[in-house]
C-alpha cells in the first residue's frame, strides 16, 4: 500500500466524488456553527425550501457577540440580542443541538468542540470561522468556511473544495524555559510569512509538538490561518486519545481500543510524501511579540522595531504603514512600550491551561495602576474549572477583571472594546487595524504570560524577568 | 435555477493600493451584527473611508471620479484574515463585480467565486500599468476577460491568472456549487453510513 500523510488519508475517506470544475465534493463529518456566519445560511435554506440533511452532525454555540459582563437577556445591544435569538430559533426549527448560554457548555466554538469531545482524529470538521484550524490539533482536517459553504453543509453535509498541498513543519530540539506554544506559532508565521501557507495544510511535528500538551497543540494549530494555511494539524498520539477519553461526545469506553486503533491509523505513514518540509530549531525561539498590523510582523522581546530604511524595498511600504499606525519608533526596543489594556482570552489562549499558567506566575503581583486588565475564559466549562480551582480569585486579587465566557476583545463584537488609540497586550490571534473594536486601536500579540507581565509592569516586558523570583 | 455564465466583466475600475488588506478592513466586525447580508455595501472599507467623527477621509472610494466603479484593483494577499463572507458580500453589494489583485487569500477567493465575483491575479507591473490608465482616465473601460485570460484597458491587453477550476465554474455557470452537490445523493448517504463517527 502506498504511504500517505494524514491529510491524504482523511481527504480520501471523505471524498464523495469529483465536481465538474475539478474540485472535490468533500463530506464534512462535523459541522460547527455560531451566530455571526450562520443566520444568512439558514435564510438561504428557507428561501430554497431545503431541509438540514443530517442535523445530528451540526452543533451550535454563541460566542462572538455575547457580553462578558452581564448574563441578563435581553442584552443591552439590540443587534446582539437579535442575533442570539435568531440562532436559537434556527437551531430549534432545524433540530440542531445548541450549547446555549444556560447549558453550562457555551463558549468559543473552538474551545467547546474539543472539550465536548466533538473534535476527534480522522474527522473532517468545518465552521464558518477561519480559526477552525484549531481542531487539527487532534489529527482532524478542519477548515474555516464562508457562509455559502455553511449553507452547502447544512443542505448536503458536503462542500466543494480543491485539495491542498501539505507542508510538514518540524520544530526540533527543546524550547527554552519560559517559551510557550504562542511563541512557537508566532515564530513560524514570522519565518514563513502571512501568506506563506496559501494552498497548503500545515502538518506540525518534531520534538516540540510531540511534547506539547493538547492545549498547546491547539494554540499552534489555531493560528495556521494567520500564516495563510487553510488547515493545520498534528498527528494523533497517546496524548490525543487520553484527552478524549470520557469527554461527553467521545465514543464510549466499551470499544475504546478499537476506536483508538482506528484513530491512530490516520496518522501520517513513516516515509510518506510531503510537498514541502520546513525545519525549525526550537532553541532559536524566544518570547515573541508582534509590533505591526499583521501576525508576521513579530520580533523577539529583546529585538528592536524594524527600520524601514534598512529593509528590502519591497517590504518598506508595509513596514512604514504598520509603524505609522502603531505609533511606534523605528529602531526602538519593543520592550518598554507602554500599554493601556491587557487581554487574556480567545480561542488561541483562553483554555484552562493558559489560565493556570498565568495564575501560577502572578502571585504577589498587582496590575499596574491605570491599566485595564481582563481575563475572559474560553468557555463556561473553563470558567467552572477555573473557579473550582480558585483561579478567579487569584486574578481578581491581582487586579484583573474576571469575565464570563466568549470571544470578547479578540474582535470586539461585544461591549469589550479598545477606546481611541489604546494599545492592548493581547493573547488573541489578530493584530489587524481596528481588530479590537476601535478604528485606531493598537494590538500587540503575545503569550498570556507575557500579557500578564505587561499588565503588571504597564509596559511590554520579558515575562522571564518579571516573574523570575 | 441556471446561473449566469460569466465570461467577462467590464466597467470602470478603482485602484485601492496596499498589500495584505484584511477582511477586518474590508468590513469591520461591528457591522457584522446582522442576520442578512442586505445592507453591507454601505459599510465597505468603512474605517478606511471615514474618520471617527464621521467625516470623510482621503480614500479612492470617496473620490467621486470613481463612484461608478464595478472593478477593484488592489495589492497582494487581498482578503486575508477571517472567513467572513461578509467581506465579498459587502464588495458585491457596493456594486463590485470583479477584483484584480496581486493575489488573494484562500478563503476570500473561494467565497468570492461562490458569489460569481471573479478574482484575478496580475503582476506588479501590470497593476502599475492599469492603475496609471485609470488615474489618467477614470472613465476608461476595463474588461476582465475570463474567456481569453486577459484584462483589456483601451488598446492594451494584459494577461491575468485565475485558477482553472474557478475559471471553468464561472464560464459554465456552475460557480455556486449547491445544485451539483445536491445531486450526489447516494454518494453522500454512503459516506454518512460508513463513517466511524456520527
Ligand atoms: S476568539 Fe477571536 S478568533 Fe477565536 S472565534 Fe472568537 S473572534 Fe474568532
Amino acid at each position: 500500500m502506498s504511504k500517505l500523510n494524514l491529510f491524504e488519508k482523511v481527504w480520501k475517506a471523505h471524498s464523495v466524488g469529483q465536481l465538474q470544475n475539478g474540485q472535490t465534493q468533500l463530506f464534512v463529518g462535523r459541522h460547527l456553527i455560531h451566530e455571526v456566519t450562520s443566520p444568512q445560511a439558514f435564510g438561504m435554506l428557507r428561501e430554497q425550501n431545503l431541509p438540514v440533511r443530517y442535523p445530528e452532525r451540526t452543533f451550535a454555540t454563541v460566542d462572538h457577540i455575547v457580553p462578558t459582563n452581564e448574563t441578563q437577556e435581553p442584552y443591552s445591544d439590540p443587534l446582539a440580542d437579535a442575533m442570539i435569538k435568531e440562532l436559537r430559533k434556527n437551531c430549534k426549527d432545524f433540530d440542531v443541538t445548541f450549547f446555549d448560554v444556560d447549558t453550562g457548555k457555551q463558549g468559543i466554538v473552538h474551545v467547546v468542540g474539543p472539550e465536548q469531545g466533538l473534535t476527534q482524529p480522522g474527522m473532517t470538521i468545518a465552521c464558518g470561522d477561519s480559526h477552525t484550524s484549531t481542531h487539527g490539533a487532534f489529527g482532524a482536517i478542519a477548515f474555516g468556511i464562508g457562509t455559502s459553504q455553511v449553507r452547502d453543509l447544512l443542505a448536503t453535509q458536503t462542500m466543494a473544495l480543491g485539495k491542498l498541498k501539505v507542508r510538514r513543519i518540524e520544530v526540533n530540539g527543546k524550547l527554552n524555559p519560559g517559551i510557550f506554544a504562542k511563541d512557537v506559532i508566532l515564530h513560524i508565521i514570522k519565518v514563513l510569512g502571512v501568506n506563506g501557507g496559501t494552498g497548503y495544510a500545515y502538518e506540525y511535528a518534531g520534538d516540540v509538538f510531540d511534547s506539547f500538551s493538547m492545549e498547546e497543540r491547539m494554540t499552534a494549530c489555531n493560528m495556521s490561518i494567520e500564516g495563510g494555511a487553510r488547515a493545520g494539524y498534528v498527528n494523533p498520539d497517546e496524548k490525543t486519545f487520553e484527552y478524549l477519553k470520557g469527554k461527553p461526545y467521545s465514543p464510549k469506553n466499551e470499544n475504546w481500543d478499537e476506536v483508538v486503533s482506528k484513530w491512530a491509523s490516520f496518522a501520517s505513514d513513516e516515509g510518506c510524501h510531503y510537498d514541502d518540509i520546513v525545519k525549525i530549531d526550537a532553541s532559536e525561539i524566544g518570547p515573541t511579540v508582534t509590533w505591526g498590523i499583521n501576525p508576521s510582523q513579530a520580533i523577539g522581546i529583546n529585538e528592536t522595531i524594524p527600520n524601514p530604511s534598512l529593509v528590502d524595498p519591497k517590504e518598506k511600504a508595509s513596514i512604514e504603514e504598520a509603524i505609522e499606525y502603531m505609533k511606534i519608533t523605528p529602531g526602538a526596543p519593543i520592550k518598554g512600550t507602554p500599554i493601556d489594556v491587557a487581554f487574556i482570552g480567545s480561542c488561541t489562549n483562553g483554555r484552562i491551561s493558559d489560565l493556570e499558567e498565568v495564575a501560577s506566575q502572578i502571585h504577589g503581583h498587582k496590575v499596574k495602576e491605570g491599566i485595564k486588565a481582563i481575563v475572559v475564559p474560553g468557555s463556561q466549562v473553563v470558567s467552572k474549572i477555573a473557579e473550582e480551582k480558585g483561579l478567579d480569585k487569584i486574578f481578581t486579587d491581582a487586579g484583573f477583571e474576571w469575565r464570563y465566557a466568549g470571544c470578547s476583545m479578540c474582535l470586539a463584537m461585544n461591549p469589550d472594546k479598545l477606546i481611541g488609540d489604546q494599545l492592548c497586550a493581547s493573547s488573541s490571534n489578530r493584530n489587524f487595524k481596528g481588530r479590537q473594536g476601535s478604528p485606531t486601536g493598537r494590538t500587540m500579540l503575545m503569550s498570556p504570560t507575557m500579557v500578564a507581565a505587561a499588565a503588571i509592569t504597564g509596559v511590554i516586558s520579558d515575562s522571564r524577568e518579571v516573574f523570575s523570583s | 435555477m441556471p446561473l449566469e455564465k460569466i465570461s467577462q466583466v467590464s466597467g470602470n475600475a478603482v485602484y485601492v493600493p496596499g498589500d495584505d488588506i484584511d477582511t477586518d478592513r474590508i468590513i469591520p466586525a461591528r457591522f457584522m451584527k446582522c442576520v442578512t447580508f442586505d445592507g453591507l455595501g454601505e459599510y465597505l472599507f468603512y474605517d478606511m473611508k471615514f474618520n471617527e467623527d464621521g467625516s470623510k477621509k482621503n480614500h479612492p472610494l470617496n473620490d467621486t471620479k470613481f463612484a461608478n466603479s464595478s472593478i477593484m484593483l488592489t495589492g497582494a494577499n487581498f482578503g486575508c484574515g477571517s472567513s467572513r463572507e461578509h467581506a465579498p458580500q459587502s464588495l458585491y453589494r457596493a456594486g463590485f463585480r470583479a477584483i484584480i489583485a496581486g493575489n488573494f487569500a484562500e478563503i476570500f477567493f473561494g467565497n468570492s467565486i461562490n458569489l460569481g465575483m471573479p478574482c484575478v491575479s496580475v503582476s506588479d507591473e501590470t497593476r502599475n500599468l492599469i492603475s496609471a490608465s485609470i488615474e489618467q482616465d477614470p472613465k476608461c473601460e476595463v474588461v476582465v476577460d475570463i474567456l481569453n485570460r486577459v484584462i483589456r484597458v483601451g488598446d492594451s491587453s494584459y494577461p491575468h491568472e485565475l485558477r482553472e477550476g474557478a475559471r471553468d465554474s464561472l464560464l459554465n455557470g456552475s460557480w455556486d456549487p449547491l445544485d451539483e452537490l445536491l445531486q450526489a445523493n447516494q454518494g453522500i448517504e454512503d459516506i454518512h453510513k460508513n463513517l466511524a463517527y456520527i
